[in-house]
């Protein structure tokens, strides 16, 4: 009878724990809205991980508390406990529990990997989501398109992306029908520029909801790495490479990019935003974007290279409108 | 591990406490104690000075405005920061400072295999850390304490980078010196009788620290110096504008940096098993899955750099195999921790200091350890690299696990090293104001980061400064609980009350001898009484028996 209730009491108590991680899984609030197909998937399995942690944690520190209480030693008893050194089924058990469970993380979080990038070739060139390949520049074809391009670093991104196959290349406007909006990326201290075409740069990012976005990513002096947390997406970009970054935006509303890897002084100021359109808005944008280009292409000042840039124009164009105050 | 070996002769009989005058402790002594308590001491006044950096870091982020240091020198102050805690506090204290003074003692050696190697292991940090603090007379390194390329090529601070260089490579080369000798006396200055399994578990950690510093520091050094040469000399090995590539940094630098996290934890884990089982009176259960999942540990911990680098454009057969590899140091991690728990559970815990920081250890370590789980998963470390979930996630690592083991270590072992015991209501404010201090500090920095507040920013999103503001509360407590520490350690070393021999009535061979010991340590030969974890009521007896009769 005393087994049986001390049986009834240990399956009551990890039914218990299963419960409340299973609960603490569903109903964290720690992740910030999910704007796009991928910050879905990656919700499940984040949410997922989180529940068998929670769990762990609970059945640990309610040992750990549990034995403060019961096991502490009572005045006057100078006993020593039980000698016991092993009991290797126990030990067995929690060998292979903890295995058998990150194995299934493990699968898990591959698949949820793979199904964030889309269905992408993953042997080689042709791979989209967080990936990179070595740019190739072709030196010869940057010569004869020099003309063409209104900086280097735009036509060197386009170059790179004409090399993969199956995806649209950069620096064309996407039409109605296309699968996948291009875009061109050039991180810089402090600042993003977005090239929809070789006309069009901008410090904002607009995306139309629902389409397919292939970010094409440079860095021309440092590392940066995009950042939307509402996308759970992020890509280091490198200069001397090309990285890319795909994803479906889902939600329409405004979120933060952010640089994630430390770029320097102002780096906490690297930050604009991403603006998720409905095409509609996308289109009338995009016009609007085109106007701008053609009555005053110099208006754009980011669109210039760097090299071409003082310091001040970047502060001043870019980081100072986003609320950094200098002590310098 | 149960066996009693007969007593062949007399161990502790003349043996009269020996201080050490204090004069030696600024020598270029050899005893291996005398460096040991020269590396405590001077990595905890690291300690202080990295937690100052720190302090001065969360006062900054206490509004989202860089109003307090510029961003520049804020950058500098992080980078210091964790220079300081890594490379002068962590690893020297848990390695150089418990890792000299035990070993020999709890292997029955007189001394290290190498003394004088020993000598300049530690002397080559002292001009480490005064070359880095000088840095900030200056311009000290402001390119974190990672200092990827091109950043670090191109940084302003072109001296104070070198500086921080050079001080990585003296650093680094003690380290180095240290593992060779921690092996070498291990493996050939076992006591008579002392087989590898009859050898205490920190000296088992001790063993899988030091393979792992061996095979992974000499790695770090190559990347220093080629960055050195990238920095001084116009190279171009990691500079992407020469044909260089900054990704290969990362990998070198990782290759070094990750298991490194194991130099810190293993020793620490080591204490742990040694300070639990008389504070709880029992003998640590598992004993060989102890040991061996040390071993594991370092040689999966040789596998998982990569995974810092998911984010880097790493080739997706890489991030998969180093994903799997991450996820599996969860299984030797967790067999330490449920081993621990188990040796708890029917034990008669003394819930002092050192087994309440045990205690604190494990229960902030796990969470340290759940959320790397977490981040090994590929996916989900993608959304938050380089945010304040790492943050929190290291901290809780480093700081949760490394201090708190550190300061058990420190109260189990202070009796032993000066000859007096610590007060122990202090070190209860102490425990209690550590423990009150990190949860406040880094638990809330878990959401910051799931929010989207990227790490190192001086300035950041408005939206996230209720939550900064408690983290920096959290902050000053943590800064403040370290103030009873030292006025305890600092009046007990002078004052404190007389320590016998052997307080906790352990079993471990250092425990045989004075407090603090002699020089080489024991009059006679030292003797195998006991296994190193006998505990239990019924071994008392015939420990009782075998004691007496040594």
């Amino acid at each position: 009878m005393k087994v049986n209730n001390k049986l009834i009491s240990i399956v009551v108590i990890i039914g218990l724990i299963i419960a409340a991680s299973i609960w603490y899984g569903r109903n964290n609030g720690l992740l910030p809205v999910a704007a796009g197909d991928e910050a879905t998937l990656y919700d499940g399995l984040f949410n997922t991980i989180l529940a068998i942690a929670a769990g762990f944690f609970l059945i640990v520190e309610g040992v750990l508390l549990y034995s403060i209480i019961k096991f502490r030693k009572r005045k006057g008893d100078e006993a020593d406990g039980p000698a016991i050194h092993e009991n290797l089924t126990l030990e067995i058990a929690w060998t292979a529990i903890p295995t058998v469970i990150v194995m299934w993380v493990a699968i898990y979080s591959f698949d949820v990997y793979t199904a964030m990038q889309g269905t992408q070739d993953l042997s080689g060139m042709a791979h989209g989501g967080m990936h990179n390949a070595v740019a190739h520049v072709d030196h010869a074809a940057h010569h004869e398109s020099g003309g063409m391009h209104s900086n280097s670093m735009t036509s060197k991104a386009t170059l790179a992306s004409s090399n993969n196959n199956g995806v649209m290349m950069a620096g064309v406007i996407p039409s109605e029908d296309s699968d996948v909006v291009a875009i061109n990326v050039s991180a810089m201290q402090f600042a993003w520029v977005f090239n929809y075409t070789d006309e069009i740069a901008t410090a904002e990012l607009h995306v139309p909801v629902g389409k397919k976005i292939r970010l094409n990513m440079n860095a021309v002096d440092v590392l940066h790495a995009f950042w939307v947390p509402q996308l759970r997406i992020k890509q280091d970009v490198i200069p001397g490479r090309e990285t890319y970054l795909e994803f479906t935006p889902r939600v329409v509303g405004e979120y933060p990019v952010v640089c994630a890897e430390l770029c320097g002084s102002y780096h906490g100021g690297m930050r604009t935003t991403m603006v998720i359109d409905t095409p509609e808005d996308y289109a009338k944008w995009l016009k609007e974007q085109q106007e701008i280009a053609s009555n005053d292409p110099e208006a754009i000042v980011a669109s210039r290279p760097p090299s071409q840039m003082s310091e001040q124009e970047y502060l001043a164009g870019k980081v100072a409108q986003m609320g950094i105050t200098s002590k310098k | 591990m149960t066996q009693t070996l007969t007593p062949t002769q007399s161990s502790t009989a003349g043996a009269e406490p020996q201080k050490t005058p204090w004069w030696e402790f600024f020598t270029f002594s050899v005893d291996h104690k005398v460096i040991g308590i020269q590396y405590l001491v001077t990595s905890f006044m690291f300690y202080l000075i990295g937690g100052a950096l720190a302090s001065a870091v969360r006062v900054e982020l206490a509004t989202p405005d860089s109003d307090l240091v510029d961003p520049a020198f804020y950058n500098s102050l992080f980078t210091m920061h964790g220079t300081v805690m890594i490379f002068l506090w962590i690893v020297p204290a848990v390695t150089g400072g418990f890792g000299n003074y035990l070993v020999p003692l709890m292997i029955g050696a007189r001394d290290m295999a190498f003394p004088k190697l020993n000598a300049i292991a530690f002397w080559l940090t002292i001009p480490a850390g005064l070359l880095l603090m000088g840095s900030f007379f200056v311009g000290p390194a402001s390119t974190g304490w990672t200092a990827y390329p091109p950043l670090s090529i191109l940084t302003d601070e072109h001296v104070g980078q070198a500086i921080w260089i050079l001080s990585i490579l003296l650093v680094g080369t003690s380290s180095i010196l240290a593992a060779v000798n921690f092996i070498v006396t291990i493996w050939s200055m076992r006591m008579k009788g002392m087989d590898l399994f009859s050898m205490p578990l920190f000296c088992w950690a001790m063993m899988a620290t030091s393979v792992l510093a061996l095979l992974a520091t000499p790695v770090l050094a190559g990347a220093m110096v080629l960055l050195g040469f990238d920095l001084l000399i116009g190279t171009n090995f990691f500079n992407p504008t020469g044909g260089g590539d900054p990704v290969v940094y990362q990998h070198l630098f990782w290759f070094y940096s990750h298991p490194a996290v194991y130099v810190m934890i293993l020793p620490v884990f080591g204490i742990i098993s040694e300070v639990i089982p008389p504070h709880s009176r029992k003998p640590i259960f598992g004993y060989k899955a102890i040991a061996y999942s040390s071993m594991m540990i370092c040689a999966l911990g040789l596998f998982v750099w990569a995974h810092h680098m998911f984010t880097s454009g790493t080739p997706d057969w890489l991030r998969v195999f180093f994903m799997v590899a991450t996820l599996l140091v969860a299984v030797p991690t967790g067999i330490k921790v449920f081993s621990w728990v188990a040796t708890l559970w029917g034990g008669k815990l003394r819930l002092d200091s050192p087994l309440l920081f045990a205690m604190g250890f494990i229960s902030t370590f796990l969470i340290g350890g759940l959320s790397g789980v977490m981040l090994g998963s590929a996916p989900v470390d993608i959304h938050v690299h380089d945010t304040y979930f790492v943050v929190a996630h290291f901290h809780y690592v480093l700081f949760g696990g490394s201090v708190f083991g550190i300061y058990a270590g420190l109260y189990h072992w202070f009796p032993k090293m000066t000859g007096r015991m610590l007060n122990e209501f202090w070190g209860k404010i102490h425990f209690v104001l550590t423990f009150i201090g990190m949860h406040l500090t880094f638990g809330p920095m878990h959401i910051l980061g799931l929010q989207g507040m990227p790490r190192r920013v001086a300035q950041y999103d408005p939206q996230f400064a209720p939550i900064n503001v408690i983290c920096t509360i959290g902050a000053l407590i943590l800064a403040f609980s370290t103030v009873p520490f030292v006025i305890n350690a600092v009046y007990s070393w002078f004052k404190g009350e007389q320590a016998p021999d052997n307080p906790w009535n352990a079993l471990t061979l250092e425990w045989t001898t004075s407090s603090p010991p002699i020089p080489h340590n024991w009059v006679g030969d030292p003797v195998l009484a006991t296994g190193p974890y006998d505990y239990g009521e019924e071994y008392k007896e015939d420990r009782q028996e075998a004691i007496a009769v040594s």
